[in-house]
């Protein structure tokens, strides 16, 4: 079931059980039957470390979802509320609880207090819950991932803490880089928390050679930019998406797998749940095509399909029993890869009608002559156009900010156009959403008058302008010639090194650094000739599926040396993003 | 100096001394009398009950003080933690920290209750804070720990009828015992069996034993007699030490052991009413001024009266050896070395050639750093230490860390000695009880920033010091809520830095909420202000929870910026145009102050909207209020009101290329083609004439989507011809332009069968455009 995790230089089962075991712990500090009141939010991680079945062995009964008024009638001793630190969700459980006392049910209270302070203790043992879910929630190998946490200033020192649990149980990193200032922070705030638990040193041979920590903020234009993989429009095309480890689900429009099973005519008497697909690197054919650019997905599957096809074939020449035996014991592998390649088939179909679209390729076309350097200093027609038709907001606002990022800021003439245009068009309240946009530099009036873009694009290769979809050789393949940014300083930290480019991390904003961490002695890691280095990167404020996709890229190079490890406090794309930056009021 | 043995009082061959510890910072009304007192050893707290329970440091600062409102108490005792316990008659335990908070109770039995408590003692061993009562029933009963209750009822004891004479606690391998008198009887009792026992070598005159004392170290037993005399031996019975005849026949008060570790000298403190005498082989005499407490310490007892606190001890010899009179001691040679060199004598040399001559140097060192470590006045010590460190120049290869540590231990000392601490430690306590110790006892006493102090300067690793100071102080804090605005001072500003990361977040929180109910609003905005990260959680909170405080907290912090965008927010919660016009007002005062002109201007333009909505939804029933600009325009145009709509455009200066899209837009789709083509005739289009005939044919007239065709520019002619579905024009076009991308444009929009004629057309001109 989680055996995919276990594959690879890190084993990612053993912090898996670490977090079940601090679960089973926990659950087993309730003594008798016990219901959890889940915040809906939660489910997910959790699920990346236990299933129902694990729950029910400690006794859970019921479980429900956190909402107002009284809490569902269970016949249970102990109420758990598993919920994030949400002032807004401990008002809930205060209310779940007053409710429920009120109407005489008496309930052995598990570390909830008094009523009357009921929120303060509920939010001491929230905290403590979200230790643990940090920790578990932090990391994230090359083939599955996700996560959850807010990012604001607390998730920093949970990241931390994150980091000193993992180093438990995979031994201290070497060393640890970081770009940008929220990466300090967490640096510094770990080797405090090493040097408090000075005599606690873990006697582990360390799995990770580095840590790199980046800081979102030095890179906003890779996750502005439109996601070309397929993993990055599947899920961008899904109406919910959810992906954990092992569950992951799909939910598409139903009608269009009411088609592939040749069924148009009946469209009424389409199922109206959408289709559940899972979806991880356990499915063969998703894990080869996930990181393919959106162009090359066609000739990838067609040639799966010839595969499969022929595969069948087989059997016309089988002739002896014993061949026709070892046709018939493939067959299950088989007809599942013939479904699974008949899911993705229909799914590419989904998507193609979206990426053939003029207004995709104009939109394209509009963000690469930003990525490349093409009039970004003046109004743009495209976007101009774009506001006067009343397209969402959302995509007008990735383009401004794009050419703001690519611009290193507007000038103050422009940026006003745009705003006042934006204002007019949407509405007065996007004041707000545009405050929110200039105080985290998306937006900004350019200052200097030199704009340091160009450099930075030109030094680190941002722009190559023969990517090769089919084929990558560079991870520039996933934005069809655009390379994220945040991926090629990791590249360039392997190989020759930030010394290389100092200049450049000069210009991008926060501090650089390098710290090493001394391990114990005898602990030093002998390398074999020829042996990977693994490498834990860290991205604080979110990485994007396109980023994920050209990690692995490196990971799989046969000279790239390194193995690559990604980590993260949220999965976001360009859409996601913005929608969290949007301030609505609301309305009376 | 030279009064250094001035209160030194020779007994036998040692010397005790007296040594004032502080004058008593209390004002107690009649001194002890009538108190219920206890106090803990190792310069610990004073606690007292009757009818207030008062607890004080050693210095006779009040820590805390409340009215007994609970059942009598018999018997009060401290724990290790520094806990008082108060025994009350019923076996009801209750347990208080430092600072008088309740924090638990366990009881004695069922059989106390019944029979009442008569006697009870709180006695230490390596298991902890144990307590032993004597019932009505002449029963005993036992706990060991009281951390981890377990209730022991002892045998019955033959012949006991109410409390006996005498008794003490005996913690003898590995096993507590009561050790008891009854008239002359002494029995030992433990689990299973009650044992007469007889003293080697009582004096046969007593009939009665009617006091007793256990060494600090359960070592040694003193018994004092109805006749007077007092006995000293081993506390297994088993040998006798000396025995004394003090020709006092009253029983005594008190008698505690007053022995330093490794002393030859027994010897035992005994006091009456006036008189306190000290009884090894010779007796000494002190009258006592007032009521007194004695308490046992590992290498002295103190006394506690009314209003001194002394310290009464055996001199140790290092400190005889350099001061006793005449002294010919290596100590005392360099002592008096030193203070010749300091007055530039050349005695000094003297002084140094006969402790040279005698190789003895190494040992006078060795003698003024420990007899330092035993002065209590720092001028003494200071003196010594610089004797010493004054003789170490003349050795070579003399190891630094004895003198080092001296200074640092002395430090640590002096500094929990002072008065507004009160820990009158020896030298001799702290080193058995340790360093860790000492900052869990500064800890009880929430002396965190002086804890700090002092782990840092001890160099105390991490974990054990600074951090589990800083986890206690913010535990303490969440428990409790104590006024810790004067620790927090230094913690949360100076430390920050060093600020326990467990502690961070989470507490900081905690002390959020509680700091907002206690202080008042502008003290609360001013602390706050100072501590970047709980301000940003205070921020988050209110952005939650209350509004109207974060508000305050923009204007504390003068943040037009963010108070302009909380009126604007504030706006749109509110139903009353009046209202949120005025809001919006003040929005628009706010962006002025915060120097954003864009802001302020475009609140300007919100409101001339609202006002313009209003107006037009009174004049014609329009439902416009609420909509953007963008969509009022529309909706004006839609419903022909074209001249509003134009003085919009004007008044609002809306660019021209989107005015142009809006009334295209507007005008298809109220199917109003007459209007639009006398609109694409007014002047030439901003937007070109592509859009005219994509917005046609979006409404499904290619009829009227033609007309414009023409008009297109020849760049965009291709794509015009596509949208009405004219392939043979877009080719032509395409062809015209030799354009190899547009040609493929069309070519992909061909079918194979239908259009063969053009396909062909197509691929040649495409061929001959790609030669180009």
């Amino acid at each position: 079931m989680s055996a995919h995790l276990s594959y690879g230089r890190v084993n990612l089962n053993i912090l898996r059980e670490a977090a079940r075991k601090e679960l089973r712990e926990f659950l087993d500090k309730c003594a008798g039957s016990k219901a959890i009141v889940w915040d809906e939010y939660l489910t997910g991680p959790f699920g990346l470390i236990a299933q129902y079945s694990l729950l029910k062995e400690h006794e859970v009964e019921k479980m429900f979802t956190l909402k107002g008024g009284r809490l569902p009638a269970a016949d249970v001793k102990n109420i758990i509320f598993f919920v994030r630190p949400r002032l807004e969700l401990m008002d809930i459980i205060a209310e779940n609880v007053i409710r429920s006392a009120s109407q005489g049910e008496v309930r052995e209270e598990h570390k909830l207090g008094s009523l009357r302070n009921v929120t303060i203790s509920i939010r001491s043992l929230v905290v403590n819950r979200v230790d643990f879910l940090a920790f578990m929630c932090i990391v994230m190998n090359l083939s599955d991932q996700e996560c959850y946490l807010e990012s604001d200033q607390t998730s920093l020192y949970h990241t931390a803490k994150g980091l000193m649990t993992l180093q438990a149980l995979y031994g201290t990193i070497p060393q640890i880089f970081g770009k940008g200032e929220c990466a300090r922070h967490v640096a510094n705030m770990m080797l405090r928390m090493k040097r408090e638990f000075a005599g606690s040193q873990t006697q582990i041979l360390p799995v990770f050679d580095s840590l790199l920590l980046l800081d979102r903020n030095i890179d906003l234009l890779t996750p502005l930019a439109t996601q070309l993989t397929y993993e990055d429009n599947l899920r961008g095309l899904c109406r919910f998406v959810y992906g954990v480890l092992d569950l992951c689900y799909v939910k598409l429009p139903p009608e269009k797998f009411a088609a592939q099973k040749k069924q148009v005519e009946v469209g009424k008497d389409l199922p109206t749940e959408p289709k559940k697909m899972q979806l991880n690197s356990a499915e063969e054919l998703y894990a080869e095509i996930r990181d393919k650019n959106f162009n090359a997905i066609g000739a990838a599957l067609s040639k799966k399909a010839k595969i499969i096809s022929a595969a069948f074939e087989e059997r016309h020449n089988a002739k002896t029993v014993g061949e026709i035996k070892q046709f018939v014991s493939q067959l299950p592998h088989m007809q599942a890869a013939r479904s699974s390649l008949a899911n993705h088939t229909s799914i590419a179909e989904l998507i193609k009608d979206i990426t053939t679209s003029e207004a995709f390729f104009d939109n394209l076309t509009v963000e690469q002559e930003f990525m490349t350097g093409v009039d970004t200093d003046k109004v743009n027609t495209y976007i101009e156009d774009c506001i006067a038709q009343k397209d969402p907001l959302i995509k007008i606002l990735r383009l401004v900010c794009m050419q703001s990022v690519c611009n290193n800021g507007l000038k103050q003439k422009i940026l006003d156009y745009y705003k006042r245009e934006i204002l007019q068009t949407y509405g007065y309240e996007h004041m707000l959403t545009l405050n929110n946009l200039e105080k985290t530099g998306l937006l900004k009036p350019q200052t200097s008058t030199r704009n340091n873009y160009p450099t930075i694009r030109k030094t680190l290769k941002l722009w190559m302008e023969d990517a090769n979809e089919q084929n990558p050789n560079d991870i520039s393949y996933v934005y069809s010639g655009y390379a994220p940014l945040s991926i090629r300083l990791t590249q360039v930290l392997a190989r020759p090194g930030w010394r290389s480019i100092e200049e450049v991390l000069k210009m991008l904003p926060g501090p650089h650094f390098e710290e090493r961490q001394q391990l114990p002695a005898g602990l030093h890691k002998k390398r074999q000739q020829g042996e990977n280095r693994t490498t834990l990167v860290f991205f604080l404020g979110g990485v994007t599926y396109a980023e994920i996709a050209a990690l692995r890229f490196l990971s799989q190079m046969e000279d790239g040396g390194t193995e690559y490890i990604i980590a993260t406090t949220k999965l976001i794309n360009g859409t996601s993003w913005i929608k969290s930056l949007m301030d609505r009021p609301e309305a009376p | 100096m030279a009064f250094i043995t001035a209160n030194w009082n020779p007994l036998g061959e040692a010397f005790y001394r007296k040594i004032e510890l502080y004058e008593m910072g209390w004002s107690l009304r009649d001194g002890l009398k009538d108190c219920l007192v206890a106090a803990a050893p190792y310069g610990g707290p004073i606690g007292d009950a009757r009818p207030q329970l008062e607890i004080y440091s050693s210095s006779g600062t009040n820590m805390a003080s409340f009215p007994w409102k609970s059942g009598p108490v018999r018997q009060l005792g401290w724990t290790v933690c520094d806990d008082l316990l108060c025994i009350q008659e019923d076996g009801t335990v209750l347990i208080y920290d430092l600072f008088g908070a309740f924090k638990r109770h366990f009881s004695m039995g069922n059989e106390v209750v019944q029979n009442q408590m008569l006697e009870a003692k709180v006695f230490h061993s390596p298991y902890g804070t144990g307590v032993a009562i004597v019932t009505g029933a002449s029963r005993f009963t036992l706990a060991t720990n009281i951390d981890d209750l377990k209730l022991r009822r002892l045998p019955e004891v033959p012949g006991l009828q109410g409390a006996p004479s005498c008794w003490a606690v005996l913690t003898q391998d590995r096993q507590t015992k009561v050790l008891l008198a009854n008239g002359a009887d002494l029995y030992i009792l433990d689990n299973t069996s009650c044992t007469p026992v007889t003293p080697p070598g009582l004096s046969p005159q007593a009939c009665s034993i009617v006091n007793m004392a256990v060494s600090f170290s359960y070592k040694y037993l003193a018994l004092f007699t109805d006749s007077g005399h007092l006995w000293m031996g081993s506390a297994n019975l088993k040998d006798k030490l000396s025995e004394v005849d003090t020709k006092v026949r009253t029983p005594p008060k008190q008698m505690v052991w007053c022995r330093r570790p490794k002393s030859q000298q027994p010897s035992v403190v005994i006091m009456w009413d006036r008189l306190l005498l000290v009884a090894g082989e010779r007796q000494h005499k002190y009258t006592l001024d007032e009521e007194s407490v004695c308490v046992a310490e590992l290498d002295g007892v103190r006394i506690v009266g009314g209003s001194r606190h002394e310290l009464l001890q055996e001199v140790p010899s290092a400190c005889q050896d350099i001061f006793k009179i005449a002294s010919m001691a290596p100590g005392a040679l360099l002592l008096e070395a030193h203070k010749e060199y300091d007055k530039s004598s050349q005695k000094a040399d003297e002084y140094l050639r006969e402790i040279k001559e005698q190789s003895v140097l190494g040992e006078a060192v060795r003698q003024c750093v420990e007899a330092a470590g035993y002065e209590h006045e720092p001028e003494t010590q200071k003196t010594l230490l610089r004797a010493a460190s004054f003789g170490k120049c003349f050795l070579s290869n003399y190891p630094p860390e004895p003198f080092v540590s001296m200074c640092r231990d002395l430090k640590v000392l002096n500094a929990v000695r002072d008065y507004t601490v009160g820990i009158p430690l020896t030298h001799t306590q702290y080193k058995q009880m340790t360093v860790q110790v000492l900052i869990d006892r500064l800890v009880y006493r929430k002396l965190y920033p002086l804890a700090i102090e002092i782990c840092r300067y001890l160099k105390t690793p991490e974990y054990q010091g600074v951090s589990r100071v800083l986890k206690h102080w913010a535990c303490a804090f969440c428990q409790t809520g104590v006024n810790f605005l004067d620790d927090m001072g230094p913690i949360m500003s100076g430390e920050n830095q060093t600020l326990h990361s467990t502690v961070r977040t989470s507490y900081q929180r905690s002390m959020v909420t509680y700091l907002k109910n206690e202080m008042n609003r502008g003290d609360f905005f001013m602390t706050l202000r100072n501590q970047p990260v709980a301000l940003s959680l205070y921020r988050q909170f209110c952005k939650h929870q209350e509004q109207d405080t974060l508000k305050d907290l923009f204007n504390q912090d003068d943040d037009h910026q963010e108070l302009g965008n909380f009126y604007v927010k504030a706006s749109y919660k509110e139903k009353k145009l009046e209202a949120r016009l005025s809001l919006l007002q003040s929005a628009v005062d706010e962006y002025n102050k915060a120097k954003n002109e864009f802001a302020a201007k475009a609140t300007e333009e919100e409101m001339k909207l609202l006002r313009f909505q209003r107006r037009l939804d009174e004049e014609k029933g329009e439902a416009l209020l609420g909509l953007s600009l963008q969509e009022t325009l529309h909706a004006l145009l839609t419903s022909n009101f074209h001249k509003q709509a134009e003085q919009l455009y004007r008044d609002f200066r809306v660019p021209d290329k989107r005015y142009w899209w809006l009334k295209l837009t507007a005008l298809a789709e109220k199917d109003d083609w007459e209007e639009m083509e006398k609109f694409a005739k007014s002047k030439k289009s901003p937007i070109g004439y592509l859009p005219f005939v994509e917005v046609c044919v979006k409404q499904h007239n290619k009829y009227e989507a033609k007309k414009y065709v023409s008009k297109v520019t020849p760049e965009q002619k291709v794509k015009a011809h596509l949208a009405i579905g004219d392939l043979e024009g877009a080719a032509e076009a395409a062809i015209d332009r030799r354009s190899e991308g547009e040609i493929s444009t069309v070519l992909s929009r061909c079918s194979p069968t239908t259009d063969r004629a053009l396909l062909e057309r197509l691929n040649r001109a495409r061929s001959t455009a790609s030669k180009k």
